[in-house]
């Protein structure tokens, strides 16, 4: 019964899909240009290391916030010993 | 240094069913990976080699994606408090120089014995390690749920209490997941052997989570977490080396990393329905299911090298198809296992407040 009184993160559920869609699209939509930089190598790696930070943020969230509104969420009792 | 135009046509065309193929093994890869701290990748990597991704390109992908799940799952479970900061760093730095040598090994390898020579490597390294370490660590499960006491505080191994007693002058710290002092001589060996492992087959975590639960003493479920902190240690250094030569596809990386975000979080709150044995279960099961795999592979690899009479292309198709098919049939059962095991945890919690609420309306 708690979990049903709980206030479920709609808000921000919604903000984070739309920014991961965004960087989804973004992505897919310039392929050539994200490989052929990716591709040089040296100082270049930061960007797919960056890029995994940026997407983990954003979509991370936006999963942890999708799982809670269908109700999927850890157990009340949490053991760990 | 590397040829540019070479590295960009090492990168396929992705259509939707590529995908979707890569979004939904990612998903279930990072359910297990969730759940046990590692998995996943030794699918993934000969997943994307199927598409025709170059091999080192496969790695490299599968290494960028691996770390920020890695970090996502670490966060998740760390709200459980499953994980120890401090001995998943420890253990991630010493992984990494594993990493570094492993990789060194592998194309020593490589360079001496050729493509079969490396292959039959990585093919006996699996099978000799998931046969020794997967089947301890499933007949132990096994033993705990024969026992009947599978709710109760896990047992410290009479080894790991043996190591936790040794003093080392200097070299001592205290961790949490073992609630005691352990030599870093202890902790630096396991480390540096989980990135080896992690070099050769992909998936340290099979010699990490075990190595910590029978050798320093830590709970399946703190183990099986901290591993993700290692995971995500060693994915940086390894996802920075090989973008450094321009090997990472950054959208395989994403579109797997798309699905197995969602397996991560799932399979993270799974580890609060059940009962720490089940992780040592799940573990297991995968590894020796794994281990059949690959053995499969070995007479191919012997027989590209001389070491019996050749197989026909037909036979060697057959095995390389069957040994794929096993893989994913480890990872599917590895994900049955989490996901039945949840709703089952699931169901006793709801039995249980039912319960309350009846005897509270008796009081």
């Amino acid at each position: 019964m708690a979990s049903n009184t709980k206030t479920k993160p709609f808000g921000r559920f919604l903000i984070m899909g739309i920014v991961s869609s965004c960087l989804y699209v973004g992505l897919m939509m310039n392929q050539g240009t994200v490989n052929t930089y990716v591709s040089k190598g040296g100082m270049y790696a930061f960007l797919p290391v960056v890029a995994a930070f940026v997407f983990s943020y954003f979509h991370g969230t936006f999963t942890g916030d999708f799982w809670t509104i269908l109700g999927v969420e850890a157990a009340k009792k949490k053991e760990c010993k | 240094m590397h040829d540019v135009a070479q590295v960009v046509s090492n990168f396929i065309d992705l259509n939707a069913v590529n995908v979707t193929y890569l979004f939904l093994v990612g998903f279930v890869g990072g359910l297990v990976s969730g759940f046990i701290g590692s998995g996943g990748a030794f699918v993934l990597t000969p997943g994307m080699m199927s598409l025709g991704v170059p091999g080192l390109v496969a790695v490299a992908s599968n290494m960028c994606h691996k770390f920020p799940k890695a970090l996502i799952g670490a966060i998740k479970r760390a709200k459980y408090g499953q994980v120890d900061v401090k001995l998943g760093i420890i253990l991630g730095v010493s992984a990494e120089a594993g990493v570094l040598y492993g990789a060194q090994v592998q194309e020593n390898i490589k360079r001496i014995y050729g493509d079969a020579g490396s292959n039959l490597y990585v093919s006996v390294a699996f099978v000799v390690i998931l046969a020794v370490v997967g089947g301890f660590v499933l007949r132990d499960a096994i033993k705990s749920y024969r026992s009947g006491d599978t709710s109760g505080e896990e047992k410290i191994s009479p080894l790991a209490r043996w190591i936790q007693s040794i003093n080392i002058p200097g070299t001592m710290m205290h961790f949490k997941a073992l609630n005691a002092r352990v030599s870093i001589l202890f902790t630096i060996p396991l480390g540096f052997a989980t990135g080896m492992l992690a070099a050769t087959i992909a998936v340290g975590g099979f010699i990490g989570v075990p190595g910590m639960i029978y050798l320093l003493g830590a709970p399946s479920l703190m183990a099986s977490a901290t591993e993700l902190v290692i995971a995500f240690v060693m994915g940086v250094g390894g996802s920075f080396k090989y973008a450094m030569h321009g090997l990472v596809d950054i959208r395989l990386a994403m579109v797997i990393l798309g699905g197995s975000l969602f397996g991560i979080q799932l399979g993270a709150m799974g580890t609060t329905y059940v009962k720490p044995y089940m992780i040592k279960m799940v573990m297991g099961v995968i590894m020796v299911t794994v281990l059949f795999s690959r053995a499969l592979m070995v007479p191919v690899y012997m027989a590209q090298l001389g070491f019996i009479s050749p197989i026909t292309e037909d036979s060697v198709k057959l095995m390389k198809s069957t040994s794929f098919a096993i893989m994913i049939f480890a990872l599917a059962l590895g994900a049955f296992i989490v996901l039945k095991a949840m709703w089952q945890g699931k169901q006793e919690e709801r039995r249980a407040e039912l319960l309350e609420s009846l005897n509270h309306g008796k009081i």
